[in-house]
């Protein structure tokens, strides 16, 4: 830890005269909506930044779900139910010369779930400006509690380091690299999900008994974008991330974006593919009770490759050579994002009757919207 | 002992050097000639909210996380 710091000490001191730029003035009003699989979620997201000075910028986001669930999990194992998450968050950025120093507060409220969460870093343009680099390390805790159980009441630690380097590589070309590694200690299952193994017992030849999960997870990720910009004045970003962890996910994840400008309307179409493997204690049937020390039957976790097309319009109402008061500039946008999941080892037990463990495998399909109004000043 | 800490002396001599060395490289894209870059279609994050939102979705729903950006806690993910 002390190497850290003076490593970041030393970025510091080697700052240099010329000057970096803090994020722009905005705010933005988001509605977002989730429905797919039986589950509806959806809600307000209100995102405020304003620099204070000539060297700092404060950012405040209030965030809101809305959860409605009859899921898979929900209605073959428990109740459909009714959620609300509330979240907000505080940041600050001060800019001294070309080093950028931010620090980050956010605190999540659920019934039965608190996450809070301190983050900080710090990036340095470098190179004539044509490179950013930056680290980032978070520490967030989390309290995990039971609806159905006031006494029930588990802990989690959660750390993150981050690298990432942007770099401009010709007039028509940016890319970043990201690198961030995560461990996460404590209760780390749902207390609500449950596994099921063979029980001859049973009408249905099989039952239910509590997950298990190991109380560690670290997690390694490598994200690689480049954007270009096309000759007619439309852009185009290609996104690879390879992910592994251990527990044994290991996933893939390309996207292909494209935007195209048409007088006021910007319009982007994309792609993106994600195929993962599944952890080491994932099965979808158990051949007994307690049949390994750790088990999991969450979907999330099951081998399952996921499939996106997005389509997003935004409209600029407030051109920026024109303003309107004290508006710069204005925009509305509008996306939907058609998700399509295979399960390949996460089995539909909403068929019964058959043979146990050969029930069709279960798929997934939400459509994700966005609505959201932003202003810049 | 003494030669770790001279060491680690070096290493951070040395990386101050090449940091502070920076500003000395000549930039091959010039300010000037950044102006397509400075198109907001060339942001790599044009809208933070949105972009937090889609990430956290994405946690929800499959194993892997990080490597695009920070997202928040929470789940909301039954």
């Amino acid at each position: 830890m002390r190497r850290l710091g003076a490593f970041l000490l030393l970025i510091l001191l080697a700052g240099q005269a010329s000057a970096g730029v803090l994020p722009e003035d905005r705010s933005d009003a988001l509605y977002h909506l989730y429905v797919g699989g039986g589950v509806e979620i959806d809600g307000p997201s209100i995102l405020v930044r304003k620099q204070v000075g000539q060297n700092t910028s404060f950012v405040g986001n209030y965030y809101l779900d809305y959860v409605s669930s009859a899921s898979i999990d929900v209605v073959t194992t428990a109740s459909p139910y009714n959620e609300e998450r509330e979240q907000w968050s505080l940041g600050m950025d001060y800019l001294r010369g070309n080093t950028t120093m931010s620090v980050n507060y956010v605190s999540s409220v659920e019934s039965d779930f608190d996450a809070t969460t301190y983050a900080l870093s710090i990036s340095q343009d470098m190179f004539g400006d044509l490179t950013t680099l930056s680290l980032s390390y978070a520490y967030g805790e989390d309290i995990v509690g039971m609806s159905t159980d006031d006494t029930f009441m588990r802990e989690n630690r959660r750390q993150q380091y981050g690298i990432g380097i942007t770099q401009i590589l010709t007039r028509n070309l940016i890319a970043a690299l990201n690198i961030e590694t995560s461990t996460d200690e404590g209760f780390l299952n749902n207390p609500y999900r449950t596994v099921r193994y063979l029980d001859s017992g049973s009408a249905l030849g099989y039952s239910y008994e509590q997950e298990l999960y190991p109380n560690t997870r670290t997690t390694n990720a490598v994200g690689i974008r480049a954007r270009y910009y096309l000759p007619y004045r439309a852009a185009i970003e290609g996104e690879y991330r390879f992910f592994t962890d251990t527990w044994d996910i290991q996933s893939h994840t390309a996207s292909l974006t494209y935007v195209h400008p048409w007088g006021p309307w910007t319009f982007e179409i994309k792609g993106r593919f994600h195929d993962q493997t599944s952890a080491s204690f994932f099965q979808d049937v158990f051949p007994r009770a307690q049949a390994t020390n750790f088990r999991g039957r969450d979907k999330e976790i099951s081998a399952l490759t996921s499939q996106t097309l997005r389509l997003k319009a935004s409209y600029q109402f407030i051109h920026e050579n024109r303003g309107w008061g004290v508006f710069k500039k204005g925009s509305i946008s509008a996306s939907i994002d058609m998700l399509s999941v295979d399960y390949e080892e996460f089995r539909d037990l909403r068929f019964v009757g058959g043979v146990v463990g050969a029930e069709p495998l279960y798929a997934l399909d939400a459509n994700v919207i966005q609505v959201f109004v932003s202003f810049w000043y | 002992m003494a030669n770790k800490a001279l060491g680690r002396i070096l290493v951070a001599g040395l990386l101050a050097g090449l940091l502070s060395g920076c500003g000395n490289i000549e930039p091959w894209v010039k300010p000037y000639e950044r102006d397509r870059l400075a198109d907001p279609i060339m942001f790599l994050d044009g809208d933070p909210v949105s972009t937090a939102y889609i990430q956290h979705v994405y946690e929800a729903r499959e194993g892997a996380r990080g490597g695009e950006g920070a997202a928040g806690g929470g789940c909301g993910c039954n």
